[in-house]
């Protein structure tokens, strides 16, 4: 991995998703913008924890290799958790929008003002 | 005794149960779960009001998950703790046990006010979630675990704020609440990830001990202050909050504020205890005061000109939110010099932490009476109702106690928070006390069109058949009354034990991070 | 949905218990090799959903119910609560299995590279299996719950909103 490289993905990453949350009208791609931007706060998680040259954290009272952290992994795992159950419920919602709306365009969906 | 020790764990253990069985149960009957809802609500409250005295009694306390012992947070002379720590101090305890006190009230509240409805199963483990999530956001110790307890309470009340699946507007609120507040969640989430990254820690006493003030923490900060500000309400983040209070069941509304104030807890704990270091001290106060004035005076201009009454008072729970953040903001900039906080800093910390507890109790009481008339009279809209008083005299009069809390009418415990936080931001500059004065003067105005509408006034023919509330559902409101009367009649003694050893918890960063940095073997 | 065509269900039904197979892997060997509950849950239910997909949506719901999935995911989650209280001797969450020698995966952790000893863990692994339990009736419930599109409100909408 070359220094900063894997931030600079994540950062992408994340200005795509916060592009499709904030301009796209569509809300399916809404919600899939909301997972690209899980997606970068995923990896930059698990690219926090690497150490080059280190070795898999499967050893008990390992000697004297460096390893990659492990906490990290357990992170990730916790906010992938996370995302499912917000993605499985934002689609429910929008499912239910659609059926009462009749259209999937966020601007036609303002009932609610003031 | 050994029970004691647990009482943390136990705090967080027996909403999780609830949410865990209730599915479970439902498939019986209705009515167990009906009976299952409020019995574990009041367990949970007696178990943070028993924290409450533990922590005014022995102080602040430790309990880490999956040790040897409750206290041992840096085992075999480590210097870094290991484990999930559940750290309890004074604020924390007092805020779980007003968050469940709100909790227990609006399960009392939600079983005849639902019985109308299906899917209760499936709303009492969303409650009993939203419940767990709050409790957990207040009693962590552990900025990862704050994100989860977080998120729980988030994922929990976007179902709820939807739950009412056949209303449009309703789904149209969940969908806007949720996209918002994941995008915010995620900031927390980042905030985390760099704070980790730069420290190697994730338990927010040790974080707090490294504080460096780098890029990435500023970084951290940046994002903590703006997503959690987002989460409690602050005003340029509050667009989410009238259409998700105004469009959820009243019993959650009223829940909801109680959740709002855990996020807000979040932001008090990240400006003095995570970065309240002299070199930012004074902009993170500042900020908390802009925030602050934004909010008061937006929330009460905007509920002016509401037409339905929960929109309304989702509106004025945001002015009151701008209380709360102007008296931790003016604690904060004062916190530079001891003479000042002396002076009028811990009064005016003291001043919004007891505003947090009263709002909780009005603001919930208000959003009950309003599920109340929904409930009896079908409406939401005020130039709908009219002369309720003869039909609902119970409701009448527990909606006037309340609606002369939030305007701050003396005695009621309204007055009593405000009058602490004027007198303390006056002496930081005499304009802020000016712009809460004309708040609580156009809440006072507002409260009145309100109760002039619905409860006054000439009796409506179609409304001629409405009447009172079944019992259970009073009881819950009458609960709440309850607390406001002992918090309006007992100023002294409550400030005295509960909340100035508090306001003094937050402002002391040391003994916060001693607190776990010195317990272990 | 309706069934795809013949290719595609030939080659599920030849192939999809592996992946019933690779989720249970995953799921019991959590506390050895990266995995455990929600990730070998996920891939249990890939089946499931993989099953509808192929051979159109009647295939799975006449099977199994919806009753019986949501039984399963409390029993897992309250396993898990129970798991954690029982450990109220010293602290919740407490591992008072790891090390003790006991039948139920409480062997000692050998020192060295990871072997594989499927003996060892204790609670984490009996949290595995129980996470596990409930990730797969979860999943698989919202993935029934999705693809039937079932209108879940009685007929006539909640008529509770007017008095």
């Amino acid at each position: 991995m070359t220094g900063s490289m894997p931030y600079v993905a994540v950062a992408v990453l994340f200005l795509c998703g916060l592009y499709m949350v904030l301009f796209e009208h569509n809300l399916f791609k809404i919600a899939l913008g909301i997972t690209v931007m899980e997606a970068s706060a995923n990896l930059f998680l698990v690219v926090l924890g690497y150490r080059s040259g280190g070795g898999i954290p499967v050893y008990t009272l390992a000697s004297r290799e460096a390893m990659v952290l492990p906490t990290p992994q357990a992170l990730t795992l916790t906010a992938i958790v996370i995302g499912l159950a917000t993605t499985a419920l934002l689609l429910s919602l929008v499912v239910w929008a659609y059926r009462h709306y009749g259209t999937l365009d966020i601007q036609q969906i303002r009932r609610l003002r003031g | 005794m050994r029970l004691d020790e647990h009482l943390p764990a136990l705090l967080l253990a027996l909403p999780l149960l609830g949410a865990f069985s209730a599915p479970l149960v439902g498939k019986g009957s209705r009515r167990w779960v009906e009976l299952l809802l409020p019995v574990l609500s009041g367990l949970t409250f007696a178990v943070a009001a028993a924290l409450l005295h533990r922590v005014s009694v022995g102080g602040t306390q430790l309990y880490v998950m999956g040790a040897e012992r409750a206290g041992l947070a840096l085992p075999s002379g480590m210097s870094l703790p290991i484990r999930i720590v559940l750290e309890v101090d004074a604020l924390s305890a007092l805020m779980a046990a007003s968050g469940s006190l709100v909790a227990f009230a609006c399960a009392l509240f939600a079983v005849p006010y639902m019985r109308r409805f299906s899917g209760f199963d499936k709303f009492a483990s969303l409650y009993f979630l939203l419940v767990a999530g709050m409790l957990g956001m207040e009693v962590t110790g552990d900025l990862f675990n704050f994100f989860v307890f977080l998120e729980i309470a988030s994922v929990a009340s976007y179902g709820l704020v939807a739950f009412w699946r056949d209303r449009p507007e309703a789904i149209e609120a969940g969908l806007k609440y949720t996209v918002v507040s994941t995008v915010a969640a995620l900031m927390v989430l980042f905030a985390a990830g760099f704070l980790y990254g730069n420290h190697g820690v994730l338990n927010m006493a040790a974080i707090a001990s490294r504080v460096d003030l780098g890029v990435a923490d500023k970084v951290a900060m940046a994002l903590l202050f703006g997503s959690l500000a987002m989460k409690a309400g602050a005003v340029p983040m509050h667009m989410w909050l009238p259409d998700a209070y105004g469009e959820a069941p009243s019993c959650v509304s009223a829940l909801l504020v109680s959740v709002s104030q855990a996020s807000l807890y979040g932001l008090f704990r990240t400006s003095f205890s995570l970065f309240g270091l002299p070199r930012v001290a004074p902009l993170l106060g500042w900020g908390l005061v802009v925030l602050g004035l934004l909010s008061m005076f937006v929330g009460v201009t905007m509920a002016i000109v509401q037409k339905e009454i929960k929109r309304l008072m989702a509106y004025h729970a945001i002015s009151q939110t701008g209380y709360m953040l102007l008296g931790v903001g003016v604690g904060l900039v004062a916190s530079l010099s001891p003479a000042r906080m002396e002076s009028f800093g811990l009064v005016a910390i003291g001043g919004a932490l007891y505003h947090v507890i009263n709002h909780a109790m009005y603001k919930g009481l208000l959003f009950l009476t309003a599920g109340a008339v929904y409930y009896s009279a079908g409406t939401r809209m005020l130039d709908q109702m009219g002369g309720l008083a003869r039909n609902m005299p119970k409701t009448a009069s527990l909606f006037a106690l309340a609606a002369a809390a939030i305007a701050g009418l003396p005695p009621v415990n309204g007055f009593t928070s405000k009058l602490l936080i004027y007198q303390s931001s006056y002496a930081l500059s005499p304009f802020l006390a000016a712009v809460g004065m004309i708040t609580s003067v156009l809440t006072l105005a507002s409260f009145v069109k309100i109760f002039q509408s619905a409860f006054l006034g000439p009796a409506l023919p179609e409304l001629s058949e409405v009447r009172e509330v079944p019992a259970p559902m009073l009881a819950g409101m009458a609960l709440l009354a309850l607390a406001i009367a002992g918090l309006s009649l007992l100023p002294g003694p409550v400030l005295e034990h509960m909340v100035m050893p508090a306001a003094r918890a937050l402002a002391d960063r040391g003994a916060y991070i001693a607190a776990v940095m010195g317990g272990g073997m | 949905m309706k069934p795809m065509s013949v290719v595609v269900r030939s080659v599920f039904c030849v192939f999809g218990w592996f992946v019933l197979v690779f989720g249970a892997y995953v799921i019991v060997h959590g506390h050895l090799t990266p995995g455990g509950g929600f990730q070998g849950g996920a891939v249990f239910a890939t089946f499931f959903a993989a099953l509808m997909a192929s051979l159109g949506e009647g295939a799975f719901g006449e099977s199994v119910s919806s009753r019986f999935l949501s039984t399963v995911e409390s029993l897992g989650l309250l396993l898990f609560w129970l798991l954690g209280l029982l450990g109220m001797g010293r602290t919740f969450f407490h591992n008072f299995l790891a090390g003790s020698g006991s039948i139920l995966f409480g062997g000692s952790v050998p020192v060295g590279p990871n072997e594989g000893a499927l003996a060892t863990g204790g609670t984490v692994a009996l949290m595995n299996l129980s996470v596990g339990m409930e990730v797969v009736a979860g999943l698989t419930l919202i993935t029934v719950y999705m693809a039937l599109a079932r209108l879940v409100v009685p007929d006539g909408g909640e008529r509770g909103h007017d008095r």
